[in-house]
């Protein structure tokens, strides 16, 4: 087969594009992958957007401990996860029957300049999420 | 038990039936990560708080289970409705085993 110049090129950026799509998800962790762990909680079921509210720093100065909120009106169970921290399962909150707004705070660490997802189970069994960007000027997670 | 351990409660001392209170908690605790080092370059093992729950008159309110990427002195706020006049219980679980535990009362007139 003859490979012309042209072939070659488009070769290589395809390549090339190939090898950055993982980087999105796949940030380096220790144990779990985001994507297990989102597996793990979804059981495979499709994701979809909707009622649901993640509210966070667009800056957080410091990364050992940024303030985040979460609500989402018909949700059983809210899972977050920092995708750029070594440990992106961060927490999850279950809302029993006396709960009011299905509405929760935290602080959490996150390690650098990263997204952090919320996935909310709802009471008919679907799944809905919110991604939102945090800027990091110092990383939190020791080590 | 893991040395300094003291959790803060904030509950409305009254509601009215079926009113949304907000609900405010903190526990002093170091949350140890497990990914630092020691001076010599041995890894600190993970000691962290790993689950919160509230109840009320035995019922629960919320149940959250906690991974190493909360910050130290984990901060909770959430919303509770109050059917009557009762009692919340708190309860966080160590890593170690201990177990943590605080009631708060609320009148509901």
């Amino acid at each position: 087969m003859k490979i012309s110049r042209r072939k070659v090129v488009v070769l290589g950026t395809s390549a090339v594009s190939a090898s950055l799509l993982p980087l999105n998800l796949l940030a380096q962790s220790d144990g779990q992958s985001a994507e297990d762990i989102i597996k793990e909680f979804t059981g495979g079921a499709n994701i979809g957007s909707g009622d649901i509210m993640l509210t966070t720093p667009e800056i957080a100065e410091n990364g050992n401990t940024v303030p985040i909120s979460v609500e989402s009106k018909k949700a059983t169970a809210i899972k977050i996860l920092a995708l750029g921290n070594p440990g992106p399962d961060v927490v999850t909150f279950k809302f029993g029957p006396l709960s009011a707004t299905r509405s929760a705070s935290t602080r959490i660490r996150l390690r650098k300049t990263q997204d952090v997802l919320a996935i909310a189970k709802l009471e008919d069994g679907s799944f809905i999420q919110d991604i939102q960007k945090v800027k990091v000027t110092i990383g939190g997670c020791g080590g | 038990m893991a040395k300094g351990v003291k959790p803060r409660i904030k509950v409305p001392k009254q509601a009215s039936a079926g009113e949304a209170i907000t609900i405010k908690t903190l526990i002093s605790h170091k949350m140890e990560t497990g990914l630092r080092k020691d001076a010599d370059g041995n890894k600190i093992p993970q000691s962290i708080i790993n689950r919160f729950t509230c109840d009320f008159n035995g019922s629960n309110v919320v149940d959250f289970d906690m991974k190493a990427g909360i910050s130290v002195n984990p901060y909770f706020q959430f919303e509770a409705v109050v059917p009557e006049s009762g009692e919340f219980k708190f309860t966080w679980y160590d890593d170690d085993g201990s177990v943590y535990e605080k009631t708060k009362k609320i009148t509901v007139s």
